[in-house]
């Protein structure tokens, strides 16, 4: 741990905590329809969609479009993989994809999980990356911001019927956030060196004399998105650690940045809208508190080299460069490895798998208290407010009068909403994790407990929708690319519909003021009720797995025991 | 359900349209003019032909350069194209080795990395530079540490003939530091470091 790399963290913090209220302020203006520079266009869209903005719809209607809209999204992306091969913009000449492997990245996309069953340069068209995927890295991100948004009006209406009309939300947040922010930066990344072009493949002849095939693309449109929108989907395999992908160390903490900073800055949107700032901040600085934690202790495990090849002789001061790049270093490899993770962004500038293996655990428990350390745009958000939603429950148990949120009562109904969201995560990872484990257990590249911990991750990472993996382990065979798409809908849509039901829930119910005996959810004693809240559900479901994994790794390394 | 599919799929239509094309065609044409080299994959050319991109590394085993890190890239075998094969540096099929720490694979690897480059440097009596021994995230990593690049320094003056002092100034002035001077980590590029060293000292062929 030297300065140099505890600077850039700081810097990095000091960034995302400074974008949080000005981005967050503008995101309020946009879904409080106070944004209009961009009015003829939308206007002229809902016309041509047949969209009538002047209704509100219940949330049960709200839920429909959203269901409807998602698998016209699938369907679509299905069609396109398989049909590639008879389509244009594919120098490459890439083949129709597998269906399973279509069906899989298809759900990967559609649920803003972007997991590479695939990888880019190998098996996709540019057209399919670009009509294909990118499409999708758009509308999967403003459909989780939609669900936020509709769920924060719940709370802040003072009792209405409607939560508010999905497509509105949809377009709002595509074209007032989504595709400006965007546009600048692929522009940004090009100038850092990204390419954007539609060339066939460069045959390049290397100074030895050896021919070197380059794999090129309109890379920076798509990596612009998948950054900002917590998709993570590489155009590359490697993702981001491709120095196609991530050039430079400033294209680096830029693309850092974006990943975090939409899903920091609707903490502060949130605020503004239910009518008190503190509220946001409170949330946020729950958030940045685990944020931080993670940040330390990956940092400090990859500082350290592995003790087996400083035995065999090799330089330990530079710590575990195995599946990082020498650009960016252990600093900046741990800074993305623990916010791609906390926000279920999922795109990579080196290899978890080959991370040390408390280094490789936090990524994974960052994903396993549900993806609300930030989270997804608007997932890790809705995510938190369920956890909240138990907090104060929990809270009005202890005090023994019932819990209210933000002037609405939270009682029984929203309560096992709550629980059920919370619920169906150890389903997806350790159910379908176990049905893997049974059904194709050659998928596990390494022995040990690391082969444990590969299974694990995968599952994790597909159900929280994040998309970062443990490579070694082969995700793309008919088994693992069925489970793993069954555990990204669950993770998506087994969330988002009881948030949806929560919103219409507490939307339908009078606010009432505070009074002497209402609990205070802006102070630290609330910030602290619910991290505790979220480590002891996360820690009473998933603390066994992880000893039997990461944890019997780090001991059996420490014994130069290897597999 | 029948009244929400109308506008479903009409909204992925326009939204393939603005975002799936419009969008990244517009990204295209203005990247295009405006950093051409960079849109185009920042390739370098000489005598006509492209050599390679400045961002992408390339596999060096001649003596006389300045090697790079280890690359667990793979494609297909020439002998039979049905299997894969390993294939350093493949930038048409990025890849790290994805084993994880207790790998009796990985620490088999770094140890026969650490034993052919001692072989190739029998003056370091040291510990080898921890990014010449492991294979990095993508397969392609451009650089190495200014540490890894000094350690060679003495094997690649003596093959080309050249005075360890000249050749140590060669790689000092090829080390970036910082961007900013606060990101990243120092740094070499091998091939722009291979093409001045071709430049200023040519092979004898």
């Amino acid at each position: 741990m030297d300065a140099a790399g505890i600077l850039q963290i700081l810097i990095y913090i000091a960034v995302i905590a400074a974008l949080t209220p000005l981005l967050g302020g503008y995101m309020a203006k946009v879904y409080e329809g106070q944004a209009r520079f961009l009015g003829p266009v939308e206007r002229g869209l809902y016309k041509v969609c047949g969209v009538d903005t002047a209704r509100e719809q219940h949330w049960t209607g709200y839920t429909l479009s959203l269901l409807a809209f998602n698998l016209a999204g699938w369907a679509l992306l299905f069609g396109i993989q398989r049909l590639q091969g008879w389509l244009p913009l594919n120098p490459a000449e890439m083949a129709a994809v597998p269906p399973d492997l279509a069906f899989n990245t298809a759900i990967s996309f559609m649920t803003n999980t972007n997991w590479q069953s695939y990888g880019g340069e190998s098996t996709l068209s540019y057209l399919t990356q670009m009509v294909g995927l990118t499409v999708q890295n758009f509308v999967s991100a403003a459909t989780g911001m939609a669900v936020v948004v509709a769920l924060i009006r719940g709370f802040a209406s003072a009792s209405a019927r409607t939560i508010g009309n999905f497509y509105v939300d949809l377009v709002r947040s595509t074209l007032y956030i989504l595709l400006p922010l965007s546009f600048v930066a692929a522009l940004f990344l090009v100038w850092q060196g990204m390419p954007q072009n539609f060339d066939t493949y460069t045959a390049a002849t290397t100074l030895e004399g050896a021919n070197q095939v380059i794999a090129q693309g309109p890379v920076a449109s798509q990596v612009a998105i998948k950054q900002i929108g917590s998709n993570g989907g590489g155009f590359f395999n490697v993702n981001s650690s491709h120095p196609f992908e991530n050039p430079t160390p400033l294209s680096n903490i830029v693309e850092m940045t974006f990943l975090l900073m939409l899903a920091a800055a609707l903490t502060n949107t949130f605020g503004r809208m239910v009518k008190d700032q503190r509220q946001g901040w409170a949330i946020f600085a729950a958030m940045g508190l685990m944020l931080v934690i993670g940040l330390g202790v990956t940092y400090w495990s990859e500082v350290q080299a592995n003790p087996a090849m400083v035995a065999a002789g090799m330089d330990g001061t530079l710590g575990n460069m195995e599946g990082k790049e020498v650009r960016f270093g252990i600093a900046n490899s741990t800074i993305w490895a623990t916010a791609t993770t906390a926000a279920s962004n999922g795109s990579v500038n080196s290899m978890h798998d080959s991370f040390m293996p408390l280094g490789g655990m936090l990524p994974m428990i960052n994903m396993l208290l549900g993806e609300v350390i930030f989270g997804g745009v608007g997932a890790g958000l809705y995510g938190m407010l369920i956890f909240v939603v138990v907090a104060v429950f929990i809270a009005g148990l202890m005090v023994g009068r019932t819990p209210e949120y933000l002037g609405k009562k939270i009682e029984s109904k929203e309560v096992k909403l709550a629980m059920l969201a919370v619920l169906i995560f150890p389903v997806g990872v350790l159910g379908l994790g176990a049905a893997s484990l049974l059904g194709m257990p050659g998928a596990i590249q390494d022995g040990g407990p690391h082969g444990l911990s590969e299974v694990l991750y995968g599952f994790t990472s597909a159900t929280a929708n994040n998309g970062s993996a443990f490579a070694g382990w082969t995700a793309n065979n008919l088994v693992n690319n069925t489970l793993l798409g069954f555990a990204m809908l669950l993770g998506r849509f087994v969330v988002i519909i009881p948030v949806l039901a929560i919103a219409g829930a507490v939307a339908a119910k009078k606010s009432v003021p505070p009074s002497a005996g209402t609990f205070p959810t802006h102070g630290w004693l609330f910030v602290v009720l619910l991290v505790g809240v979220i480590l002891v559900v996360g820690g009473l479901t998933f603390f066994p797995v992880l000893a039997l994994g990461p944890i019997v790794e780090h001991l059996m390394l420490g014994a130069h025991t290897l597999f | 359900m029948l009244k929400e599919l109308r506008p479903a799929l009409s909204m992925i239509v326009v939204m393939t349209v603005v975002t799936g094309i419009a969008y990244p065609l517009a990204v295209t044409g203005i990247a295009q003019s405006v950093f051409a080299f960079q849109a185009g994959g920042s390739l370098i050319e000489k005598g006509g032909k492209v050599i390679g991109s400045e961002l992408i590394g390339q596999q060096f085993t001649d003596p006389g350069y300045f090697w790079g890190r280890p690359s667990a890239t793979s494609g297909a075998d020439p002998v039979d194209p049905t299997k894969t094969t390993s294939v350093p540096y493949n930038a048409a099929n990025s890849s790290g080795s994805n084993y994880g720490p207790t790998s009796k694979a990985l620490i088999d690897g770094a140890a026969a990395n650490i034993d052919a480059l001692r072989a190739a440097h029998p003056d370091q009596k040291g510990p080898v530079p921890a990014d010449l021994v492991t294979a990095s995230g993508s397969g392609l990593d451009p650089h190495i540490t200014p540490a890894a690049a000094q350690w060679q320094v003495k094997r690649v003056a003596a093959v080309r003939h050249v005075p360890f002092d000249d050749m140590h100034k060669l790689v000092a002035e090829h080390t970036e530091g910082r961007s900013l001077g606060i990101l990243g980590e120092p740094r070499v590029n091998v091939l722009k470091l291979n093409l001045a060293l071709d430049e200023k000292w040519p092979p004898n062929k």
